[in-house]
């Protein structure tokens, strides 16, 4: 009985890390991706919005009700409060400085489709 | 007094859940070091409904869970804007207007716009908020002016 919960806490637990996972994984790829220094900052907010908390909430399954499971709580709570203000302390700098946002339409071209302005051999 | 008991009641939790003694001389020292705290703050007349924001609970924890919603759904917007194969987004800068009663009510608004994936607040005005967005798809003045109800509501209580 005890081995069967044990055995769903941790499936749900690992379900929640991989979900978690994937999104920093792709926050990641976004701000390789993505034209300039504003489009790339969301991308960076996927990783610590729900990447971060995704990872905490698996985290905090596999504790159960313990006291190390109310510090991840906490962990996950102050990440809820100071990311959005450090980005906007970061997204405000740029303003303040000068670096105006790219607002066309970006949508470059596919490397496989004109020869001359993708990938070069 | 009403914010000073409650102050001292979260940062006693505070120290139990990060120590997790139970041996009473070390709780006393946790005792003696909220007291000390408390006696700083009220030195500092920095006891106001900003720094104590606890009775307010019952209101911010359901709009967290909204918020929260909100932000899981922008994350998938995002992240499907960022994985296609052939990148196609159009960033705009938007100037949303804000009707806020308080300094509390305007800091939740705009670390809301921000904590959701998709959309920063950049500069902070009288009466509007400058938010860069990802993508046209972000910027519908409908959920900007929803997003600002609700946090008008949960923190001071009155729908503006």
């Amino acid at each position: 009985m005890m081995d069967a919960l044990s055995l769903v806490r941790d499936f749900v637990s690992i379900a929640f890390m991989a979900v978690g996972i994937v999104f920093v994984l792709a926050g990641a790829i976004g701000v390789v991706r993505l034209p300039d220094f504003y489009t790339r900052m969301h991308a960076a907010g996927v990783t610590d919005t729900l990447g971060a908390e995704m990872i905490v909430f698996g985290l905090m399954i596999q504790a159960g009700f313990t006291l190390l499971s109310a510090k991840l709580l906490l962990v996950g709570f102050i990440l809820f409060l100071t990311s959005p203000t450090a980005t906007h302390a970061v997204a405000n700098a740029a303003h303040r400085a000068g670096l105006n946002p790219l607002l066309s339409r970006h949508q470059p071209p596919h490397p496989g489709d004109d020869p001359e302005g993708g990938a070069k051999p | 007094m009403i914010y000073g008991v409650s102050l001292s009641l979260v940062l006693a939790l505070l120290w139990w859940v990060l120590s997790g003694y139970d041996k009473t001389i070390l709780l006393s020292f946790g005792a003696i070091s909220v007291i000390i705290t408390m006696v700083l703050v009220f030195r500092m007349r920095i006891l106001d409904r900003e720094t104590a924001p606890f009775y307010r609970l019952h209101t911010l924890v359901p709009y967290y869970i909204w918020l929260g919603g909100e932000i899981a759904k922008s994350n998938v917007a995002v992240l499907k804007a960022a994985l296609k194969p052939e990148i196609d987004i159009t960033p705009r800068l938007v100037r949303v207007p804000v009707q806020a009663e308080t300094d509390l009510s305007r800091c939740v608004f705009a670390n809301s716009i921000t904590l959701t994936p998709g959309t920063v607040t950049i500069e902070i005005e009288d009466d509007a908020f400058l938010v860069h967005a990802l993508d046209s798809a972000f910027t519908s003045p409908d959920g900007f002016a929803e997003m600002n109800q609700n946090a008008s509501r949960a923190t001071d209580g009155v729908p503006s």
